[in-house]
């Protein structure tokens, strides 16, 4: 579906949450709203989305929504798909929300066995590349080098030492019918593959980088900037799963230099250009799995 | 100005006097805004409606979804575009400006 930005509702189905300035997740379901509409029936789990959108008495949906346990949002899901089912709704959506903690983390076993069992729902995963609503620390998507709370940077230690999980190809095994990730810098791609999910039945899931100014450290306005450097460089991909095949959306002709993306933010101020130099080695290894799964 | 395509504040919201009257989940209610955010700002953004184009890019990349599209020119709802920049930036007429807030 193509999408006409001229066309799209002016109406909001989240506003007014307490999310810092410039939040890259607050885009990220702001956009899917706005395709998703209001028959949306949405659950997430503690993130920064439930804590800034539901500050007792305010609520900032619009749409029914509810909040679970932090491990608990695919089997909460795989529930309101089956009452649902049950009480023969066919207009609704049912979307989960879940950071890259609650995802990739906490919620894998149940995101694990909703995609195995094909649950009718689509599982939204920003991911803002730590656990930032407790106060940034790192998650198994936290990319090499970034500085967190528990990934600190001093003395030998130079920040998160692990190579994050590729969530894509974790949930594209499981064979659901659709897998994709996405960026909050090119919205037209993700909501373009949020109107394709919403007209697919089964478990969907799509996995959106969303920057975050006050985790990554950089000024609020250039929240859609460093998104678009992190494709440009190759440090994210925008792919999609379907019918057993991989299909790459955007392939930089050349990719820029690191260092653009990793040099204005705070969590990668102490890496040298050695570091430049493993993570872009490590940017490589991972294009070259990618291209090796892609039908030429 | 506002669009009138954007929720509010709701003005009629009164802390609950007793347990009965407690807010319990979405079932109960959901879109109850009871705070402003415009508090939160240090630079207003002010859209010359001279240079605009209407690319919408703006309008997609708010965050806070506070940019209207409705009316002729653009409309911002101050009451809670949280001032983060992101539509400067991303216009690219320069067609909008952030202006520091007064006191
Ligand atoms: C079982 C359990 N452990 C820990 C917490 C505390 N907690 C709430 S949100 C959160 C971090 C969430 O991180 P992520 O899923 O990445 O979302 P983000 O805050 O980054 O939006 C943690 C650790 C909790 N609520 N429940
Ligand atoms: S910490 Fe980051 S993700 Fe969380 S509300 Fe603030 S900007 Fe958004
Ligand atoms: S980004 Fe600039 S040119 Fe485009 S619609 Fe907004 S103000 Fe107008
Ligand atoms: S300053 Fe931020 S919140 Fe305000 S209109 Fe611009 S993008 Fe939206
Ligand atoms: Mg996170």
């Amino acid at each position: 579906m193509a999408i006409d930005y001229k066309n799209l509702s002016d109406r909001e189905l989240i506003y007014g949450q307490k999310s810092c300035p410039g939040c890259g997740a607050t885009i990220a379901v702001r956009l899917a709203l706005k395709i998703l509409g209001e028959r949306t029936f949405v659950c997430l789990p503690a993130c920064c989305v439930s804590a800034t959108t539901n500050v007792y008495p305010e609520t900032s949906f619009f749409v029914n929504n509810v909040v679970t346990a932090f491990p608990a949002t695919g089997s909460t899901l795989a529930g309101m798909a089956a009452a649902a089912e049950m009480q023969g709704l066919e207009d609704v959506v049912i979307l989960g929300v879940a950071g890259d903690g609650g995802t990739a983390d906490i919620g894998l076993q149940a995101l694990s066995g909703l995609c195995e069992r094909n649950d009718n729902v689509i599982y939204l995963c920003y991911d803002n590349e730590a656990y930032m609503n407790t106060g940034i620390q790192r998650s198994s998507s936290t990319p090499w080098g970034a500085w967190t709370t528990t990934s600190p940077v001093g003395g030998t230690a130079k920040g998160e030492t692990k190579i994050r999980k590729n969530l894509f190809d974790i949930i594209a095994a499981h064979r659901v019918p659709y897998c994709a990730t996405a960026s909050t810098s090119y919205p037209r791609d993700f909501m373009e593959k949020i109107a394709k999910a919403k007209n697919i039945r089964g478990a969907r899931f799509i996995h959106i980088q969303a920057p975050c100014p006050t985790g990554w450290g950089y000024p609020a306005e250039k929240t859609i900037e460093y998104g678009r450097l992190a494709v440009e460089s190759g440090l994210w991909y925008l792919a999609e799963y379907e019918n057993g095949e991989v299909k790459l959306n955007l392939h930089p002709p050349k990719f820029k230099p690191v260092e653009f993306y990793l040099k204005g933010q705070h969590r990668f101020r102490h890496l040298t250009e050695e570091d430049y130099k493993v993570i872009e080695d490590q940017r490589d290894q991972e294009w070259a799995l990618l291209e090796k799964k892609i039908k030429s | 100005m506002k669009s009138g395509t954007k929720p509010g504040l709701n003005r009629d919201y009164r802390l609950p006097a007793s347990e009965g009257e407690m807010i319990f989940g979405t079932g109960d209610v959901t879109g109850n805004l009871t705070a402003v955010n415009s508090g939160w700002r240090t630079f207003r953004p002010v859209i010359d409606g001279g240079k605009c184009v209407r690319c919408l890019l703006c309008w997609v990349y708010c965050p806070d979804g506070v940019i209207g599209k409705e009316e002729k020119d653009l409309t911002v709802d101050y009451d809670y575009c949280k001032g983060c920049g992101i539509c400067a930036h991303e216009c690219p007429r320069a067609a909008i400006s952030m202006v520091r807030e007064v006191s």
